[in-house]
């Protein structure tokens, strides 16, 4: 018993962080409609920026990991609007297909650049504990502080980001673009400065979760965003694609039950098919995820 | 249309012209390899590689319109398959020594079809639940069980598990592969050309519409999905008898990526777009090699800019701009 609540634990610190990285992937999807492949290397430059700043403060230290984290989030918000300036919003109303051939374009980009030897090169490096780290019991249970840190600042997060979406002028927007854009437009929504935002948001919560990664898994290299990412964007599909309490739903989900598959003797070693096999399995079931909405196909 | 009517006697139509061409290029090639750069030879190999899997991946994507994203999964299976095959029976049918030409060519056909026929196996078991669904659920799906089937080779033991096979008899020559690329092209174009095939550009262009007129769109869907995974296993096996060692990690997400960009860059369903930008991608690597530091980084970065220059395809030059 002990054991399996340690699992859930572990599973819950996981999914935590698939939960931040999924929110980017849904929130673009909902207003663009298409799968944005570059979020996960923005989560990488996330980490990377952290590892980089958190050579120079002092580690260990609370306000020095916020500082990072700060840091982190506000750089990848850039990149991310930056991408949509220069590349998706140049392709806007051209086929999905060619959009999302353009997002594995940057995200192929991105590695390939960050594996220049001059940048960073291809070998792992180890990423300081930017956080205080100290280990707690709690009755065999053991937790420790990063796993905390990832648990508060990710539920912490999707409180604000639900605050941003249903509370302010812009996530009224938000919402407005995602039901229908040319709609949205006609009533005086502004529609590349949504687009833009949702891109700073999604990108600035991919950050997050690369520094919380980095974190937990203390190394950061080039490609480390492949898996994540690609987890994370199972995750958001099924939750809902476009839903965005099913994004943080589905990140839980899928975190918890990889953990206990690989916690398990038998079945460790299909630790990174399971993720799928849970994909397919809800998508037959239910075709638009745990939480998302049928639309009704007009003709 | 009239002289056509008046005169019976059926004429052959240029694509058997045209592979039957191909086919004696490809033995012209083969009998004079011996003087070609072995180099040039590996090059030419891996294009006919690609080709094979670009055509059949353009069946699905480009005639069919449905967007899958786990080609390298098929040509896994065929991969794995065939050099378990050749693996297998070479020591038992030729003994200690080689075989006669015969006797190989036999071995590696029958390895090659059955690794053919396996992964459309899998095409038709992954296709007949995922093709319910539609864009970019299929898409996700289809890489799913792309992954998962990576997954399930690295825990196979028998099949050398994460490091792989090893040791798969050199087999594959430049002959095969340009010949099956030829019977891939042909089979393809003379598919979506066929009375039958028309179903499948009717699902692609309104799917709505073709079940209305009483198409079954699944039937078709599926038909395409199994006979394109035929020719990625087919491509599978003989990149198994080229490469000598094949590794679960070689056929994953970024590989099936690859091909899908293919398929783009060549313009979906223009099959001859398709060849071109698959002799490109498999050039380009290769004549950036002098500043392989940068190689990666150009490719991305040409790759952006040809999306954003050209979004109907490089060699599409019929619509002006891009459709699906």
């Amino acid at each position: 018993m002990t054991e399996f609540l340690q699992q859930l634990v572990n599973g819950l610190s996981l999914g935590a962080i698939y939960a931040l990285i999924a929110l980017g992937y849904t929130m673009v999807y909902g207003v663009l409609r298409f799968i944005n492949f570059a979020h996960s290397e923005v989560f990488m430059v996330g980490a990377m920026i952290a590892w980089k700043l958190g050579q120079y403060l002092p580690n260990g230290t609370l306000w020095g990991g916020l500082v990072v984290l700060a840091a982190a989030m506000a750089g990848c918000a850039v990149l991310g609007v930056t991408i949509e300036r220069l590349v998706y919003r140049p392709l806007r109303g051209t086929a999905t297909l060619n959009v999302l051939i353009t997002a594995i374009g940057v995200s192929l980009l991105l590695q390939s650049v960050f594996q220049h030897p001059r940048v960073f090169g291809a070998t792992p490096q180890l990423f300081p504990a930017v956080f205080p780290s100290k280990n707690f019991t709690f009755g065999g249970l053991a937790i420790s502080s990063n796993q905390l840190v990832v648990i508060t600042v990710a539920a912490l997060l999707i409180v604000v980001l639900q605050l941003v979406i249903f509370r302010t002028r812009m996530g009224r927007a938000m919402r407005a673009v995602a039901l229908n854009p040319s709609a949205a437009q006609l009533v005086g929504v502004n529609l590349n400065a949504v687009i833009s935002f949702t891109f700073a948001l999604g990108s600035a919560l991919a950050g997050a979760g690369g520094v919380l990664y980095a974190l937990n898994y203390p190394s950061v290299e080039p490609l480390m965003g492949v898996m994540p990412g690609l987890k994370a964007f199972v995750a958001a599909v099924l939750g809902g694609i476009g839903s965005i309490p099913g994004a943080a739903l589905g990140g839980l989900i899928l975190g918890t039950i990889e953990t206990l598959v690989g916690g398990s003797a038998t079945l460790s070693t299909y630790k990174d098919a399971i993720a799928f096999a849970v994909l397919i399995f809800i998508l037959l079931c239910r075709p638009t995820g745990l939480l998302g909405r049928a639309a009704t196909e007009k003709v | 249309m009239e002289s056509k009517i008046q005169n019976p006697p059926a004429k052959i139509p240029v694509a058997h012209f045209a592979l039957l061409a191909a086919l004696l290029v490809a033995g012209g090639i083969a009998f004079f390899s011996s003087h070609i750069d072995p180099y040039h030879l590996d090059v030419l190999t891996n294009i006919g590689i690609n080709v094979i899997l670009a055509v059949s991946l353009n069946l699905v994507n480009g005639h069919t319109g449905q967007f899958s994203l786990g080609h390298a999964g098929f040509m896994s299976v065929g991969a794995y398959l065939s050099a378990a095959v050749t693996l297998h029976f070479a020591p038992k049918i030729l003994g200690g020594d080689d075989g006669t030409v015969f006797q190989t060519g036999a071995l590696f056909l029958t390895a090659l079809l059955a690794g053919g026929l396996a992964a459309a196996l899998a095409g038709l078991l992954v296709g007949l639940p995922s093709l319910r669904l539609k864009g970019d659920y299929l898409a996700i799906v289809t890489l799913g069980f792309g992954q998962i089937i990576v997954v399930v080779f690295q825990n196979i033991e028998a099949l050398g598990g994460a490091l792989g096979l090893n040791g798969i008899p050199n087999y594959t020559s430049v002959f095969w592969v340009l010949a099956f690329a030829a019977v891939t092209v042909f089979t393809v174009g003379c598919l979506v050309r066929s009375t039958y095939g028309r179903g499948f550009l009717a699902v692609r262009d309104d799917e709505v519409s073709a079940a209305a007129i009483g198409l079954d769109t699944t039937r078709y869907k599926i038909v395409a999905f199994v006979i394109g995974a035929f020719f990625a296993g087919i491509a599978g096996g003989l990149y198994a008898h080229f490469r000598l060692t094949i590794t679960p990690g070689g056929f994953d997400f970024s590989k099936s990526i690859e091909i899908v960009v293919m398929v783009i860059l060549g313009g979906m369903g223009n099959t001859l777009g398709v060849i071109l930008a698959a002799v490109l991608l498999t050039l380009l690597p290769e004549v950036l090699r002098p500043v392989a530091e940068y190689r990666m980084i150009i490719y991305s970065f040409l790759l952006i800019v040809l999306m954003l220059v050209r979004p109907q395809g490089l060699f599409n030059f019929k619509s002006g701009k891009g459709k699906i």
